[in-house]
């Protein structure tokens, strides 16, 4: 039976004094094994919140409304949302949903060998392999592992946190902004390496900033606006020309486009607006978008035709 | 012109520099590539006046920077302003926005410009200039470093890496504002990054060279 993530109407807050903060709202999406679902939008949309609160790694002022239900195989359905730690601890993290994280050379102890952190990762995770093994899987050549991370270049070392990502065989690959700081070819390499978990029938959601990245690995582009998601469409028709107004301005930003910024600035999520959150920088914004359009692949009132925007 | 002749610099044992040559011509947008470790971001910290070279030349407008860092000259050092990859390691985290983006001022002992003006043109509400860094996005604090830098009105803006963190919208919109920036008052641009597209975009208006290290 194939292994998928489904997650239904996931919504998390953050209660600060005298604010709520909404991160997320009402999200719901699926990613399948052999499936890459990349989820775009600018830094602060709630997209980084999102992955946490899967994995059970959110705060404790955070309250999580909904469900994640993750079906391994034939093992009965999870939800992650209301799982007990001790479940996520044991089961979960690792083992079925491994996190590539946003910056791996600060994600790595200093002071330990490459090879010492991998091999903790599978003592931990009571795995068989050996770092060698792990290492020729994640392309690193073995005799690389006994170096230090910062003798590692940006490529090594975003090879080594993918190594220990799989370390638990997940067939889920959660990657938080993993390409952040890296240069255009090293971008390029990771996005490969993660087209090859997916194709070897992983399952990755990507959280990324970059479109551009996401257009060279993601079958399925889901767009998040002010902890919303707004716009789920398969890779090539959301290229092609997204049919959400802000999905379209964002893509159009690009230096390969016009690139023009969207006019104005999002909401605060401690004060989002009434009705559509887009509705202050939309240029086709009518009486209709004071209320909140219904969620969906494309939720607004007045959607683009496809291939307008190009 | 900001120009740099034969910069060698070395972190330790390591050579980083060798020879170097790089001019910033006023009134134009030069763009600066290569791969990550080539040394672009040591020549950007060389030509802000923050690093002193081992060996080589920087001159600012025809005078030679014989000072570097704090011991600088204070009117070289205000021709040329550096903005950085990562707004969030390039502020104290103890202040505000609006204390941030008038750092320079409390630094050369000016008045500060009104802060509505410079709050408005980098496209920062008056509600966001009371928070401090880790109340704020990566997008907003850029915005913030983006002000400090242009505060004192430089001759000269090295820009390294400066969108890498934000997403297209918030690139495109702190790119015009540069663009505004340089049209206005003539300053001369490098804008150092190793996305292709966005060099040739952002360099094409004012038909700048594009330099490839490495």
């Amino acid at each position: 039976m194939t292994s998928s993530l489904t997650v239904e109407n996931l919504s998390v807050r953050f209660r600060l004094p005298g604010a709520t903060v909404h991160a997320v709202s009402d999200a719901s999406f699926a990613v399948r094994q052999g499936e890459c679902l990349a989820l775009v939008g600018e830094s602060g949309c709630g997209k980084s919140v999102m992955a946490h609160a899967l994995m059970g790694l959110l705060p404790g002022n955070a309250t999580v409304t909904g469900s994640a239900w993750l079906r391994t195989g034939d093992a009965p359905p999870l939800d992650l949302i209301a799982a007990p730690e001790r479940v996520l601890a044991r089961t979960v993290r690792g083992r079925r949903i491994g996190l590539v994280p946003q910056s791996p050379a600060a994600h790595l102890t200093p002071v330990r060998t490459a090879r010492a952190q991998l091999a903790e990762a599978l003592r931990e995770l009571g795995s068989p392999a050996t770092a060698d093994e792990l290492a020729a899987r994640a392309g690193l050549d073995p005799a690389q592992l006994d170096r230090y991370p910062h003798q590692l270049s940006g490529g090594m070392a975003q090879r080594v946190v993918n190594a220990i990502a799989l370390a638990g065989d997940p067939w889920l690959i959660v990657a938080d902004e993993p390409t952040s700081g890296l240069d255009r070819p090293l971008v390029d390499a990771t996005m490969a390496e993660l087209r090859r978990l997916a194709d070897d029938g992983r399952a990755v959601l990507l959280i990324t900033h970059d479109l551009r990245a996401a257009e060279r690995v993601a079958d399925h582009i889901a767009v998040m606006y002010a902890s919303r998601v707004v716009s789920h469409a398969p890779a090539a028709e959301f290229f092609a020309g997204p049919r959400h107004p802000y999905a379209a301005g964002l893509l159009e930003a690009l230096p390969s486009r016009s690139f023009t910024a969207i006019p104005g600035r999002p909401p605060e999520l401690t004060d989002l607006p009434k009705g559509c959150a887009f509705r202050p920088r939309c240029a086709r914004s009518t009486d209709a978008c004071s209320e909140s359009p219904e969620a969906g692949p494309v939720a607004c009132h007045h959607p683009l035709e496809h291939h307008v925007a190009r | 012109m900001l120009r740099a002749d034969g910069i060698a610099v070395s972190y330790g044992r390591q050579r980083v520099l060798r020879d170097a040559d790089l001019t910033v011509a006023p009134g134009v947008v030069t763009g600066l590539a290569g791969p990550s470790g080539c040394g672009k971001s040591t020549l950007a910290r060389v030509l802000a006046l923050m690093l002193r070279p081992d060996g080589g030349r920087l001159t600012v407008d025809g005078t030679e920077v014989r000072r570097w860092r704090q011991r600088a000259a204070r009117d070289l050092r205000t021709k040329v302003a550096l903005i950085f990859q990562q707004p969030r390691l390039a502020v104290d985290p103890r202040l505000t926005l609006r204390e941030i983006a008038e750092e320079p001022f409390h630094a050369t002992g000016r008045p500060p410009g009104p802060a509505a003006d410079l709050a408005d043109e980098v496209g920062l509400t008056p509600e966001l200039l009371v928070r401090r860094p880790h109340e704020v996005s990566d997008g907003q604090l850029q915005r913030a470093c983006v002000a400090r830098a242009l505060a004192l009105r430089p001759r000269y803006v090295i820009c390294d890496e400066m969108t890498t963190m934000l997403d297209a919208s918030t690139q495109a919109h702190l790119v015009a504002r540069l663009e505004a920036y340089r049209t206005e008052t003539g300053a001369g641009i490098l804008a150092i990054t190793h996305d292709d597209e966005l060099l040739t975009r952002w360099t094409g208006p004012s038909e700048g060279p594009i330099v490839r290290m490495g």
